[in-house]
């Protein structure tokens, strides 16, 4: 996804003209781009009007209006009950699993300067899975459990990459290709354990496997949120580096940048987020690796694009998720094949595409 | 031998540089040795372990007794393993060198993914239930998969970044069609989860026979393409200007890679890493060149393969465990050494 030179500068030319500085009276200055700032906000909107539409679809339909008024707080006791408990839930860990998604790839995509250094291809995902498959082969554990499992099976994964990749600092393409050895020896053992499985044991763990919002609740909700509170603003906050780093670590030292203190911060932070999103709803393809791509796209500005990306990731899988609803029936076919073949188009798409303009 | 002989060669031809080709050529010798022992060990350990005289009355002199009838089962399983893992590494070395990317291999690149995707809609929609059935649909997967990569990956201007990234899109398109009919089908899920680890266990002489034509095709062909390739591996622009055809040596290339993948999978089901890995390990003493790359991938393989599998009957017994995830096992260590060690895995 190299786009030549040339482009590139202009791109930057056109993005530097159009940013407009917004300086406060302590002297802080943030750095504000009409277009990404446009584009955050449609994002956000798409997001909120796909969770509306998904709260409404199901085996009781209600209209988008009576939707809204109970979110509002005035609907009937029936519709109070369905929205409120039953579908509310699924959607808002839909939103959080598809903003954690999307922030922790486009963290990971900058941080390894890849577009291939997705949770997916990291291993991440796989890590995870293997937890969950532990718990849900060899102990027939609860949800909770398997929740838990994936979040130690990520954690663990996360920790094995970074230790394994460290050599006097990471560098981006060691951190690439240990991850695929990682996941390599995860998918390994989660075939293993698929073939140790009985039939049962077999079937819910390959619904697991592709990533669900299924039976979604406030259990899930809950802690997903309270991590995405912390962990956002310091990812945030924690990214000012990232875009000098994007030049190379040479030139991000000499620009001052603590480059692996930051980098530390920002990979811990995006295995946490990967990892608590995979547990609540198991490994979603694809949308880590296509968020950042897409807001890049929409944006046109260069640099990590964090928070576009964390509003493309939600408004991705709540879409995914009505759409796959509404195709196939509810309950029917779970999120994480749709945004894996969506996902698979839409990159496609991209190649021809670009190979038409002649940027690849 | 390998201290000695060198001096010997020295003295009848040039001095430095046919040595190290002697190195190189005995050093393909002694792998061979290697491998012939890996497949002996293949034959005779097992559930039931064999000695090397059985080994031998079984392979030479078969009068059908128990013994014997142990060898024949497993001579299929080891000629497989050969065939197999010496396509796979073969197929991955060329695809290394092909998109300059050390990490390409069959898996990337959406070939596993093609075959995987056809044999479920093989056994789920058309009712194919013999593997003799589905090789063909295997192969026929991972030949349209291959032939789309190569299509959308720019044909005849193709990168190694449009390669890999049409892989990726199509392996992963793919993958979500096979999740989406694991999960409604549950009879799928059951034969699926068996074949998609990757096993030689269900090696039969006819499905050798069904694979070997396009395997022996496909590394004839690979084999005659290392000259070419070598001139590709330098970029783009110093490769025509050497003269190479760049599009025909990658429609080629693409070619062999995938009739030597797609029929290996179709056989054993998608085997990872052999094909990552190998590559990677020969490339460590034998340096870029394809000509002595190519050969070592070809024997140095089976090798892997084989002593997985024999591992994987070992650990397990009675039981085993199935040669993908004894390789992928091993594989992903070595793999991971490999990549601390070296600077970062160049080509």
């Amino acid at each position: 996804m190299k786009t030549p030179t040339v482009n590139r500068a202009a791109d930057m030319n056109r993005t530097v003209r159009a940013n407009r500085a917004l300086r406060t009276p302590g002297g802080l200055s943030l750095r504000l781009d009409p277009r990404a700032v446009l584009v955050v906000v449609l994002l956000l909107v798409a997001a909120g009007a796909a969770g509306v539409l998904l709260i409404g679809t199901g085996d009781a339909k209600i209209p988008a209006a009576d939707v809204l008024r109970t979110l509002a707080g005035n609907g009937t006791a029936y519709q109070d009950f369905i929205v409120n408990e039953l579908r509310l839930p699924r959607v808002l860990v839909g939103l959080l699993v598809g903003a954690s998604l999307g922030l922790g790839g486009a963290l990971f995509q900058s941080v390894s300067r890849n577009p291939l250094g997705s949770p997916d291809v990291l291993g991440l995902s796989q890590g995870s899975t293997a937890g969950a498959l532990i718990v849900i082969v060899l102990m027939s554990g609860t949800a909770a459990q398997v929740t838990l499992g994936a979040l130690i099976g990520g954690l663990a994964t996360g920790c094995a990459i970074h230790l394994l990749a460290w050599k006097q600092g990471v560098h981006g393409y060691r951190l690439v290709l240990v991850g695929i050895g990682i996941s390599a020896i995860a998918t390994a053992v989660n075939g293993y354990l698929l073939t140790k499985a009985d039939m049962v044991d077999a079937a819910r763990a390959i619904v697991w496997m592709t990533g669900s919002l299924n039976g979604r609740d406030w259990d899930q909700v809950w802690p997903l949120l309270a991590l995405c509170a912390v962990l956002v603003p310091v990812v945030l906050v924690g990214a000012r580096g990232l875009r000098m780093m994007e030049m190379g670590d040479d030139v991000a030292n000499a620009l001052g940048v603590r480059v692996q203190r930051v980098r530390l911060v920002l990979m811990v932070s995006s295995v946490l987020l990967t990892a608590a999103a995979t547990a609540a709803a198991g490994p979603v393809a694809f949308v880590a690796l296509t968020a950042p791509q897409l807001a890049r796209r929409l944006t046109r500005s260069p640099g990590p694009n964090l928070v576009p990306s964390l509003c493309m990731g939600a408004a991705l899988l709540v879409a995914a998720d009505w759409a796959s609803q509404r195709a196939f029936g509810a309950d029917q076919l779970p999120v994480g094949v749709v945004t894996g073949v969506l996902g698979g188009g839409y990159l496609l798409w991209l190649l021809v595409t670009e190979r038409r303009a002649g940027r690849i | 031998m390998l201290v000695d002989s060198p001096p010997e060669q020295r003295a009848e031809t040039a001095p430095a540089p046919p040595s190290r080709k002697a190195v190189r050529a005995l050093g393909l010798l002694l792998s061979v040795a290697v491998l012939v022992l890996v497949a002996l060990a293949s034959i005779a350990i097992g559930a039931k372990a064999l000695s090397p005289d059985q080994v031998w009355h079984g392979l030479f002199h078969d009068t059908g007794s128990y013994g014997d009838v142990v060898v024949d089962e497993r001579v299929s399983r080891t000629v497989l393993g050969l065939l197999a893992g010496a396509a796979l590494g073969l197929s991955g070395a060329v695809l290394q060198a092909l998109t300059r990317n050390p990490l390409a291999d069959p898996g990337l690149l959406g070939i596993n993914a093609g075959a995987s995707a056809a044999v479920v809609t093989a056994i789920t929609y058309l009712g194919v239930t013999s593997l003799t059935g589905y090789v063909w649909f295997a192969f026929l997967g991972a030949a349209a998969v291959g032939a789309l990569v190569w299509f959308l990956g720019g044909s005849r201007g193709a990168t190694p970044v449009r390669l890999a990234l049409a892989g990726t899109a199509i392996s992963a398109a793919l993958y979500g069609y096979l999740q989406a009919v694991m999960i409604t089908d549950g009879a799928a899920l059951g034969r699926m989860r068996f074949w998609t680890v990757g096993s030689l266990a269900s090696a039969t002489n006819s499905t050798i026979l069904q694979v070997l034509p396009f395997l022996a095709a496909g590394t004839l062909l690979a084999l005659g393409l290392a000259r070419p390739l070598n001139a590709v591996a330098m970029g783009d622009d110093t490769a025509r200007a050497l003269g190479a055809h760049l599009g025909r040596t990658r429609g080629l290339a693409m070619l062999a890679a995938t009739v030597l993948c797609g029929a290996a999978t179709a056989a054993c089901g998608p085997i990872v890493f052999v094909g990552l890995m190998v590559p990677h390990v020969v490339r460590s003493f034998t340096g870029p060149d394809l000509r002595w790359i190519l050969p070592y991938a070809t024997v140095l393989s089976p090798v892997l393969l084989l002593g997985a599998d024999v591992i994987g009957r070992v650990v397990a017994r009675p039981s085993e465990l199935q040669v993908g995830i004894v390789t992928a096992l091993i594989g992903g260590p070595v793999f991971i050494f490999l990549v601390r060690r070296r600077r970062t895995a160049q080509l």
